[in-house]
C-alpha cells in the first residue's frame, strides 16, 4: 500500500468537509470517503415526494462559524442565505401567539405580558454577554488540564479572565447560573408561560435534558453563542435547503484539490506499529494514508472502526459512558398549500414555529422520554422554509420540517412498529394550531433516532454526536484522552460533532482539527 | 439466619472448619473480606516449618477469575504486560496489569489451562476492570473464586507430602508448571508454584472438597513435621524471597488518592515483565513514554547493617539527603542477613555507597535511632539450590 494521500477523512458531513477543505487548502493530498451516496451527512437534502426538497435532519443555522465561512470562501462556492434573523413565534392554542426576536420587543409580546416584554431586553443582554465568554473558545483547542503545555496554560487563563473580565457582579452571577437549570432561569425573569417556554426550549434542544434538568442554562448560552448572518443568537434559512450548505464545503474542498469518494462506507481504520496507516472499505478496499481524521461520532470511531485492541482500557471505559440518546426526532412533510395556523400573521410564518407552552409542558414532555416512552404532547420546532425558498416545492405548494421532541431512542415499543402512530401524534400536535395541516399533506416522512443511527451512523440517533452537557464539552469533550481532536492512537483525529465544540451545524470542529493535524503532522 | 449488614462476620473460608480449631491464638486478619489466620500460635514455628519441613497455608480466600472464549489468549495478552503467548498450557506465569498511565494495578499469576481458557488469579478484586478490559473482545470473564478453594503446601518437604499422597507424576513438575488429577472424583490442579521462594506446591480444586483434601495433607504430612502457617510467617518467607506485596511496597493504581503514588513496572523493578514487542497492552504508550523519560524511582533490595530491622525506615544518601524509605524488612534467620525492600529516587537506585537507614529501635519501651548503613542487594535474597530443582531434592 503506497500513501497516495496525506489524509484521509472518514465521513463527508459538513465538519469532515470542512476539515477536508482546509487541509487541501494548506497543500495537504486529502481523501474524503462518505458511506452515502451524497456527502452532508446529517446536513444534507432529501426529496420526500418529487419536487419536494427538504433538510432531511438539521434545518435552521445558528451557528454555522463566520470564520469558517469566510476562510472557505463559502459564498463564491454557492452558500447563501434564503432567510436571515427569522423571528420565533411561540405558538399559543388561544391563536394569541408571540414573537420573539433576538432582544426585539414585538408588539405581540407587549401585548401578552407588559412585565416580560420589560424583561426581556435586559435578560437578553446579560445572556449574550455570558456566551461572549464562551464564543472565543470555539475556534480555541480546548486546554489539557495537568502535564499540558505553555498553550494549554493561556488557553485556560484566557477563559478565567473573560470571565473576570464580566466583572465582579456579573462575574458573580454567571458563575451562579452557568450550571442551573434553564426552567429556575426563566422562572426569575418572567412571568408568562408561553414566553419561558418558548425560551426554555432551546436551553433542551438536541439534549437529553428537561428544563429542570441541570445544566440545561449553559446548553441555552452556548447555542447563543452561535451566530448566524452575521448576527449573534440570530436564526437563518440556507438557501436550498441544509443540503446546499454541505455542498458548499464540498465544493470548496474540491477546488482545494481534495478528493471526494461517496458511497465508500469505512468498515476499519488501520493501524500498523501503533500508528495510523490508512483505512479499509466494507468493500475489502483498502486506502494507505499517515493520518486518518474521523467526522463518525467518538463511540463508531474508536470501538467500531479502530476497535478497543488498540486503545486503554480507561479510555474505552469513558467512550462507552459517554452520554449519547438521541431523543429527537424529525417530521417532513411536502403540503399542497400553506397551513392556516389561527392567528399568525402571514409575515411571521416563516418564521421559527414553536410548540413549547410553558416549562411544564416541556418537563412532562420529557418525562415520557426517561421511561422510553415518547412525549404525549412533544414539543415541536416548526419551519416552512419554502415559503423563502420557491426551489424547494412546486409552485403554490411547501415544505415543512419539524423537530419532534422528545423522541427517545431506546423507545421501549420498537421504533419500526411505532412509527406511524408517533407521525400521526405529529401531525395532530401541529394540527391543533393549523387545522387544515392533515389534508394537506401530500407526503410525509419521520426520521427517528434509530433511523439516525441507521443511516446516518450516529450512535445512540443523537445529532451531536454526545450531550452538548457541561460534563461533555470543552477539555471534556469527548472524553479526556482526545479533547484536542488527537487521540491516544498517533496519527488518528476526531473533527466531527463529538469533538469540541459539538454540533449545531457549526463546522468549527472540523476547522479545529484540521489546524491541529497541520500542527502535529507534518507533509509526507 | 440472615444478619444485618453492619453485624455481618468476615466470610469464612471453605476451610474455616480446619483451620479455626487450629487457630490456638486466634489471631486473624482480614483478606479480600475473609477472615484469614495471621498465626496459629508462634509464628517462629511457623515460619522455620516453612524453612525446614513442610507447611499448610490456607489460599482460598484468593480471588480466581476464568477467562475464556476464542479471544481468550489476545485478551490476556491486552490486560497485563507481559508476552503470553510464549505461555504454553499447562504452565503459569507471574504478571502485572497497569492502567492507561502505566501505573500498576496489581500483580497476579496466570494459569493457562488450553489455547483458549486462563485464570487468572490475585489477591484484591477486579472483576470490574477486567469487564472493561474486555469491551471489544469475545472473551467470557467469571469470578470462580468462591466456587475454587486453594490449599498451599510449601517447604524442602512438601514433595514428600505430595508423595505420600500418591501424586507421585509431581516429581517432573518444573517451577511455574501445574498437572491436574483426579481427587474425590472431582478435577484437582497441582501447580508448582507459591510465595516463599522455596520448594512449594499449590492445590485448587472445587470448594466443598478442600476440607478432605486438608486432612488429608495433615495426615499425610504427620511424617514430615507439617504444620499450618499464617500469613506473618508468610510474609517473612516472602520477603527472604524477595516478592514485591501490593499496599505494602506499593500502592496499587487503583487505591491511590494521590495521582503520583501510582508504581510503573519498572519502578517496581519488573523491566523483564514488560513486552513492547507483542503489540498494544494497556498502559503501554505511557510506558514507552515513561521508557524513554527514564523511570522516578525504584524498588531495590537492601542488605542492611546490624540486626536490627529496618521496618518502614527512611533511606539517606549521607547522612541527611531523604532518598527513599523501607516498605517491607526483616532479620533472616536463614541467610542471617539485615534484609529489606525498599524504594529509592533515581539516582539513588544505583548507587554503590554512602546509602543510610535511619532506625528507630525499641529497647523495652526507651526508643533509640540508628544510624545503619546499608548497600543495594540483588533479591531474591534467599535462593536455595531446591526452589528449582527438579525432580525436586530428597529431605
Amino acid at each position: 500500500m503506497s500513501a497516495a494521500f496525506d489524509v484521509i477523512v472518514v465521513g463527508g458531513g459538513h465538519n469532515g468537509l470542512a476539515c477536508a477543505a482546509y487541509l487541501a487548502k494548506a497543500a495537504r493530498r486529502v481523501l474524503v470517503l462518505e458511506a452515502a451516496s451524497d456527502v452532508g451527512g446529517a446536513a444534507a437534502n432529501r426529496e420526500i415526494a418529487p419536487g419536494f426538497t427538504v433538510s432531511a435532519c438539521a434545518h435552521l443555522l445558528h451557528s454555522l462559524h463566520p470564520k469558517v465561512i469566510a476562510d472557505l470562501d463559502l459564498t463564491r462556492h454557492g452558500l447563501s442565505l434564503s432567510a436571515s434573523d427569522i423571528p420565533t413565534v411561540a405558538l399559543d392554542t388561544g391563536g394569541k401567539h408571540v414573537v420573539l426576536r433576538r432582544d426585539q420587543v414585538m408588539e405581540s409580546l407587549t401585548a401578552h405580558s407588559a412585565a416580560d416584554a420589560a424583561a426581556l431586553p435586559a435578560f437578553y443582554r446579560r445572556f449574550m454577554s455570558y456566551a461572549a465568554v464562551l464564543q472565543p473558545f470555539l475556534t480555541a483547542v480546548p486546554p489539557r488540564l495537568g502535564g499540558g503545555g505553555r498553550q494549554d496554560r493561556l488557553t485556560l487563563i484566557k477563559l478565567a479572565w473573560a470571565v473576570r473580565k464580566l466583572g465582579r457582579q456579573e462575574m458573580r452571577e454567571f458563575l451562579r447560573v452557568i450550571g442551573m437549570n434553564v426552567a429556575d432561569i426563566l422562572e426569575e425573569a418572567f412571568e408568562s408561560d408561553l414566553v419561558k417556554g418558548a425560551l426554555a426550549l432551546d436551553g433542551v434542544l438536541g439534549t437529553s435534558f428537561g428544563p429542570r434538568s441541570p445544566g440545561s442554562v449553559f446548553t441555552l448560552l452556548y447555542r447563543l453563542a452561535g451566530e448566524a448572518g452575521g448576527l449573534r443568537g440570530a436564526l437563518a434559512h440556507p438557501r436550498g435547503g441544509m443540503g446546499s450548505l454541505t455542498q458548499a464545503l464540498a465544493s470548496a474542498a474540491r477546488a482545494s484539490g481534495a478528493e471526494i469518494r461517496c458511497g465508500a462506507p469505512v468498515a476499519r481504520i488501520l493501524a500498523e506499529e501503533d500508528r495510523t496507516s490508512g483505512v479499509e472499505l466494507r468493500s475489502g478496499e483498502r486506502f494507505a494514508a499517515p493520518t486518518v481524521v474521523s467526522n463518525a461520532d467518538p463511540r463508531v470511531t474508536f470501538l467500531s472502526l479502530l476497535g478497543a485492541e488498540h486503545l486503554d482500557t480507561g479510555f474505552v471505559r469513558r467512550v462507552s459512558n459517554l452520554r449519547q440518546r438521541g431523543l429527537v426526532a424529525k417530521l417532513n412533510l411536502a403540503l399542497d398549500g400553506l397551513p392556516s395556523f389561527a392567528g399568525l400573521k402571514e409575515a411571521d410564518m416563516g418564521g421559527r414555529l414553536v410548540i413549547a407552552p410553558g416549562i411544564d409542558y416541556l418537563e412532562r414532555a420529557f418525562n415520557h422520554s426517561k421511561y422510553g416512552e415518547y412525549s404525549e404532547h412533544p414539543a415541536v420546532e416548526i419551519t416552512i422554509p419554502s415559503i423563502h425558498d420557491r426551489s424547494l416545492a412546486p409552485e403554490g405548494k411547501h415544505v415543512l420540517s419539524a423537530v419532534v421532541q422528545y423522541a427517545p431512542y431506546d423507545l421501549k415499543r420498537n421504533w419500526d412498529d411505532a412509527r406511524e402512530a408517533f407521525t400521526d401524534l405529529a401531525v395532530e400536535t401541529i394540527a391543533a394550531y393549523a387545522p387544515d395541516l392533515p389534508r394537506r399533506i401530500l407526503a410525509r416522512q419521520v426520521v427517528t433516532p434509530l433511523d439516525l443511527e441507521r443511516d446516518y451512523g450516529m450512535t445512540g440517533g443523537h445529532w451531536h454526536h454526545g450531550d452538548l452537557a457541561l460534563d461533555q464539552l470543552l477539555m471534556l469533550r469527548p472524553v479526556p484522552g482526545a479533547a484536542q481532536y488527537a487521540t491516544p492512537l498517533p496519527g488518528l483525529y476526531l473533527c466531527g460533532a463529538g469533538a469540541h465544540p459539538g454540533g449545531g451545524v457549526m463546522a468549527a470542529a472540523g476547522r479545529n482539527a484540521a489546524r491541529q493535524v497541520m500542527a502535529m503532522e507534518g507533509v509526507a | 439466619m440472615t444478619q444485618p449488614p453492619y453485624k455481618a462476620p468476615l466470610l469464612e473460608s471453605p476451610l474455616h472448619s480446619r483451620t479455626a480449631p487450629l487457630c490456638l491464638g486466634n489471631e486473624w486478619t482480614r483478606w479480600g473480606g475473609y477472615a484469614s489466620v495471621d498465626t496459629y500460635l508462634n509464628t517462629e514455628h511457623e515460619y522455620f516449618a516453612i524453612r525446614n519441613a513442610a507447611t499448610l497455608f490456607d489460599l482460598s480466600p484468593m480471588r480466581k477469575y476464568r477467562v475464556s472464549g476464542p479471544d481468550a489468549a489476545r485478551y490476556v495478552s491486552r490486560l497485563v504486560t507481559r508476552d503470553v503467548d510464549g505461555l504454553r498450557p499447562g504452565r503459569v506465569a507471574y504478571a502485572v496489569w497497569c492502567d492507561d498511565l502505566g501505573k500498576v494495578l496489581d500483580d497476579g499469576t496466570i494459569f493457562r489451562f488450553g489455547p483458549d481458557e486462563f485464570r487468572i488469579c490475585s489477591q484484591e478484586r477486579h472483576l470490574c476492570w477486567f469487564l472493561d478490559c474486555a469491551i471489544g473482545y469475545d472473551v467470557n470473564i467469571e469470578d470462580v473464586s468462591e466456587r475454587i478453594a486453594a490449599i498451599s503446601l510449601q517447604g524442602p518437604r512438601s514433595f514428600k507430602v505430595v508423595q505420600a499422597l500418591g501424586l507421585n507424576d509431581c516429581r517432573t513438575l518444573k517451577p511455574f508448571d501445574m498437572t491436574h488429577f483426579d481427587f474425590d472424583g472431582g478435577p484437582m490442579t497441582i501447580s508448582r508454584t507459591g510465595f516463599t521462594g522455596d520448594l512449594g506446591y499449590e492445590f485448587w480444586l472445587a470448594s466443598e472438597k478442600a476440607v478432605s483434601l486438608w486432612d488429608r495433607l495433615m495426615e499425610a504430612g504427620q511424617a514430615y513435621g507439617i504444620r499450618p502457617i499464617g500469613s506473618r510467617a508468610l510474609d517473612l518467607a516472602r520477603i527472604e524471597a524477595g516478592f514485591i506485596v501490593p499496599l505494602v511496597d506499593f500502592m496499587p493504581a487503583g487505591e491511590a488518592l494521590r495521582p503520583s503514588r501510582g508504581r510503573s513496572p519498572f519502578e517496581l523493578g519488573l523491566d523483564w515483565l514488560v513486552d513492547f514487542g507483542k503489540g498494544h497492552f494497556v498502559g503501554r504508550r505511557a510506558l514507552l513514554a515513561e521508557k524513554e523519560r527514564g523511570r522516578g524511582r525504584r524498588v531495590v533490595g537492601l542488605d542492611i547493617a546490624g540486626n536490627k530491622p529496618a521496618r518502614d525506615a527512611l533511606i539517606y544518601a549521607g547522612r541527611s539527603k531523604q532518598v527513599g524509605a523501607v516498605t517491607s524488612a526483616m532479620w533472616s534467620p536463614t541467610c542471617k542477613r539485615n534484609i529489606a525492600i525498599a524504594t529509592l529516587d533515581r539516582p539513588y537506585d544505583t548507587m554503590t555507597e554512602g546509602l543510610w537507614v535511619e532506625i528507630y529501635v525499641d529497647k523495652e519501651r526507651k526508643w533509640e535511632k540508628a544510624m545503619a548503613p546499608c548497600r543495594i542487594a540483588a533479591r531474591p535474597f534467599f535462593k536455595p539450590p531446591r526452589r528449582s530443582a527438579t525432580p525436586p531434592l530428597d529431605y
